[in-house]
């Protein structure tokens, strides 16, 4: 037994390798018919990424995108498209910003309520769309999208002077009131930049999300819907009620995407705060197959690209290869996947038919049926 | 040696007077056999058909087919003589449904080769078997919900009669041709699971195909559609086709196959001449060992209701926005330690009753009680936590998590309880060591719990979801088939539980198709004809012929049994006195 499971890691390795190795190709080959040279451009990524202030910058990166993956995954796991994670963290963002700056009050106090807020806000955006399905049978994808969009118009019409908004005279743009520094998150200082403190709350979100979903009852609910809706509304699960809470819990989850930035960075809600988390997390959540360090290994990964593409530009690459990388990845990783389970499957069933020839024909019954 | 040429004239059956809707207008008699699409060896109705000289339809040789942890099929040969009827049976997990994938190239066999009217044929995927004129009708369905009966049967053959008005007049042929009552325009998601039956079988005769493989077709259908799904054969047949049958029910095969291959454990062991063999002797062959003789009943109904169901009405609104009433104040009370059987064609309320009892579906009016306490509003969950257990009709649908291991599926419906669970924490330790207990006990056949459920067979799946039910030991078990599926060794054990449950003072809502097994288990009897429960039967005395014809809504109130009166309901009787024979 103990060596089977070895096998079974080595095999759930292989995938994840194999997708990386074959988006490399693909991207290399990119390079070669766009005159480059793909070894160069590959060994400056890697060296660029690895310095150590990009760590820092992928850590920090890494953060919003495994919050946003995890989001994504909660809905996917009950076969839910929540594509609406990019507004609700961002409408999320917005009002927590908004309520951070309008108090003064002890940070131990007020960051825990600011927290509370952008996931409260999350939830009742996702809320929207979960009703919509529920009461309406409105498909979560079309409301999302449209919720996407309906967040901006609401965050645009706020963020002006004299609603929620205040014009800052030295960057002429218009923010929120800056959370004062008493409630600004801790960090943790290294040689270079400091690596965002919420990090740890990220983490913890990837504990939370894995013990709920495989050891909870709710958990097993939640996962049958996903499987079988028929199956799990016999078994006596609310499905109509699973919707609902599940996009609660999507949309709460999404709300701590901006917190990073917002506690750890900004300090405040502009116009140019960070946009398009959530779509990356439909592809870090995928990436990682909805696990939670499958998708830690996703965002990390993502957000090394994105560093990396930096590296590309100074020696004269175009920084779009890592966009062909990205997206050579995530088409990858499915065919990755399917290939090595069925290796798997055809490896097991060689070992079954070896271990038969070698038992004698009496033990061949044993084993059949 | 037995002529295999039938006359035309078998072919249109008398229409059976009893049921309406399944009556056989005079085939036409081009109806299944367009000459297109099909590979034909010889010309088609020519007498001179004949075993020794014609090449055997159906070649398997040397087939082996292993699965993780499984051989499920070894070194097997099979030969199937052209038309004619071929049964194949075998315990459950014995490797009927592998094979006939490998026919139907759904799967491809390690070792073994086909051959096809005597040429050598390898499948890469059903479309090429379908394009050699095989067609199979699965064990377990294999229809798109979402889409409608026409759809679902163009669906794959949009060349064939096109998408449009040929292909609906096609399929209305067809299922008047052979009496299937098909309605193309309904939504497969409304369909119950005889109506999907029939779907899958029209299905196949829509593509045209020469040799049929039938998957335990008759599991969910009641004996008049079986007698007229026979006479469908029959007439197939008699125009050439080769028909591959795989049942439990023995007295079925017997009835209807012209040849018999046993299947155990994975391997042929031997054919039986139908015209020679009894079901028991079957059943020996098929098990290996003698089978348990059926129980001398005592009854042991108390006079403590159960469950008490008042004045329960439903009405539902078709997708042309008519309502239809599909539950008509229905009232009954089940006792502790009492079987109520509900006898009925499908579709006249029972899965909706099931639904109400369940509280899987809202009431219009009506009350529930459960041993005192009025249940109606209570949820499904709830209901399950008081004790309701719950054997559905479509295993697949409601029944199990297809995907997940098997020690999941033995937590679905019983999260809250133990050993799945502690507080809100679920227990995969206790829960692995049950479901092993359940495996052990009910003769589940798997390689071990961590496989999905999707790789048991059909027979093993439904022992499962019956240990599991039985495991929480319900004050109220809702049994729909509670045996589909399941081989005589295990149906009988299953009846056994089911029986030693009630002794304990457990109560039965019984739905059955297979009226042996209604009659056989119930203390009270209850007829069903368009969401009315419009007769009672006393099942010490009533034979299946009576109550089959009591099914079709030509007999209301008290049903006696009248010991001379041979003529009366015709249409069940073949069926029904071989089908005793199975337990
Ligand atoms: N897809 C699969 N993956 C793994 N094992 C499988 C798969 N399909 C079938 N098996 C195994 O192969 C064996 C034969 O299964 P099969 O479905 O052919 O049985 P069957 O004779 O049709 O039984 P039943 O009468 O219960 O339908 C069983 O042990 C089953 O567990
Ligand atoms: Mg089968």
């Amino acid at each position: 037994m103990k060596k089977f499971d070895k096998d079974r890691v080595l095999l759930g390795l292989a995938a994840p390798v194999l997708s990386v190795l074959g988006a490399l190709i693909v991207t290399g080959l990119v390079l070669l018919a766009s005159g480059k040279e793909p070894f160069h451009a590959f060994h400056v990524m890697l060296t660029y990424g690895s310095k150590s202030d990009s760590q820092v910058y992928i850590l920090n990166k890494a953060t919003p995108y495994y919050l946003s993956g995890l989001a994504v995954a909660i809905g996917f796991r009950m076969n839910l498209f929540n594509i609406g994670v990019d507004g609700q963290y961002r409408l999320a963002a917005f009002f927590a910003a908004a309520v951070g700056g309008s108090m003064s009050i002890p940070g131990i106090i007020q960051i825990p309520i600011i927290i509370l807020t952008a996931m409260v806000v999350g939830a009742a955006w996702a809320a929207i769309a979960g009703v919509l399905k529920v009461t309406r049978g409105v498909s979560e994808v079309i409301s999302t999208i449209m919720l996407n969009s309906i967040a901006g118009i609401v965050i645009g019409y706020f963020l002006q002077d004299g609603r929620l908004g205040v014009t800052d005279k030295l960057a002429n743009t218009i923010t929120t009131k800056p959370i004062p520094s008493g409630s600004h998150l801790f960090n943790f200082t290294t040689q270079t930049d400091p690596v965002v403190g919420f990090i740890v709350f990220a983490g913890l979100a990837g504990v939370v999300y894995w013990f709920v979903l495989s050891r909870t009852r709710f958990g097993f609910d939640l996962r049958s819907v996903g499987r079988s809706e028929s199956a799990a509304q016999a078994s006596g699960v609310s499905v109509k009620k699973m919707v609902i809470v599940s996009m609660l819990i999507s949309g709460a989850m999404a709300g701590l995407v901006g917190m990073s930035t917002l506690l750890n960075q900004s300090y405040q809600f502009s116009t140019d705060f960070p946009a398009g988390i959530g779509f990356t997390g439909i592809a870090v959540a995928l990436l990682g197959r909805n696990n939670p360090i499958g998708i830690a290994v996703g965002a990390l990964l993502w957000a090394f690209l994105e560093r990396a593409s930096n590296g590309l530009e100074f020696e004269g690459y175009d920084k779009e290869i890592v966009g062909v990388i990205q997206g050579a990845i995530v088409l990858a990783v499915v065919i990755a996947y399917e290939l090595v389970r069925r290796y798997g499957l055809a490896r097991q069933q060689r070992q079954v038919g070896a271990e038969l020839a070698a038992a004698g024909s009496d033990d061949k019954q044993e084993v059949t049926a | 040696m037995k002529s295999r040429c039938y006359a035309r004239s078998v072919l249109p059956a008398a229409p059976s007077p009893s049921l309406p809707r399944y009556v056989r207008p005079p085939p036409p008699s081009a109806a299944p056999s367009e000459p297109r699409h099909r590979p034909e060896p010889f010309p088609r109705g020519e007498c001179a058909i004949n075993a020794s000289t014609s090449p055997p339809a159906v070649e398997l040789r040397g087939i082996t087919k292993r699965f993780p942890g499984v051989v499920a099929n070894h070194d097997i040969d099979i030969t199937v003589r052209s038309g004619t009827v071929h049964a194949l049976v075998g315990e459950n997990g014995a490797g009927k449904s592998t094979l006939m994938k490998i026919l139907y190239g759904m799967q491809k066999p390690d070792e073994g080769t086909i051959a096809i009217h005597g040429e050598p044929a390898v499948f890469g995927d059903p479309g090429d078997a379908i394009a050699r004129g095989i067609g199979m009708v699965h064990q377990h369905f294999m229809l798109a919900d979402n889409l409608t009966v026409l759809e679902n049967v163009v669906l794959g053959s949009e060349k064939t009669y096109g998408i449009g008005g040929r292909a609906r007049a096609r399929i209305a042929e067809i299922s008047d041709a052979y009496g299937l009552g098909v309605r193309p325009d309904v939504l497969v998601e409304d369909l119950g699971v005889a109506d999907r039956q029939r779907v899958e079988i029209l299905k196949v005769l829509y593509r045209g195909a020469r040799i049929l493989i039938l998957d335990e077709p008759t599991a969910v259908l009641v004996p008049q559609e079986v007698d007229a799904l026979f006479e469908n054969l029959r007439g197939l047949k008699s125009e050439g086709l080769t028909v591959i049958f795989i049942s439990h029910k023995l007295g079925e095969v017997l009835s209807v196959a012209d040849e018999i291959t046993v299947i155990r454990r994975g391997t042929t062991v031997g054919g039986a001449d139908p015209k020679k063999t009894t079901a028991r002797q079957l059943a020996e062959l098929m098990v290996g060992s003698e089978l348990p003789s059926p129980e001398t009943r005592e009854s042991t109904v108390t006079t403590e209701p159960m469950l008490t169901v008042q004045g329960l009405r439903m009405f539902e609104t078709d997708s042309e926005g008519v309502e239809r009433t599909v539950l008509d104040d229905i009232a009954f009370t089940i006792h502790k330690g009492e079987v109520l059987g509900i006898a009925g064609v499908e579709g006249n309320g029972q899965a909706e009753l099931v639904e109400a009892v369940m509280g899987m579906r809202g009431l219009n009016a009506g009350v529930l009680t459960l041993d005192g306490k009025d249940i109606t509003r209570t949820p499904t969950r709830g209901r399950r936590e008081d004790g309701v257990g719950y054997i559905p009709e479509d295993r697949h649908r409601h029944g199990l998590l297809l995907e997940a291991p098997l020690w999941e599926n033995r937590i679905l419906g019983h999260v809250t309880e133990r050993p799945n669970s502690r507080g809100f924490l679920i227990d995969p330790g206790a829960a692995r060591r049950d479901t092993e207990r359940i495996v052990e006990e009910y003769d589940v056949r798997t390689p071990g719990i961590e496989v999905p459920a999707a790789s048991l067979s059909g027979g093993n799946q439904q022992k499962l979801i019956v240990g599991r039910e039985m495991s929480h030991l319900p004050k109220l078990l809702i049994a729909a088939h509670p045996t589909r599926g399941v081989d005589v060794g295990a149906q009988a054990q299953i009846w056994d539980q089911i029986r030693a449950a009630r002794r304990e003072g457990l109560a039965v809502l019984l739905i059955s198709a297979d009226l042996d097994e209604l009659i056989g288990l119930s203390d009270t009897l209850r007829v069903m004809y368009r969401g009315r429960l419009v007769a009672d039967a006393d099942p010490a005395t009533i034979t299946p012929q009576e109550l089959g014809s009591a099914m079709t809504g030509a007999a209301a109130g008290h049903l006696a049994h009248q010991p001379e009166d041979p003529e009366a309901p015709g249409e069940s009787g073949e069926s029904g006195e071989s089908g005793g024979e199975d337990r």
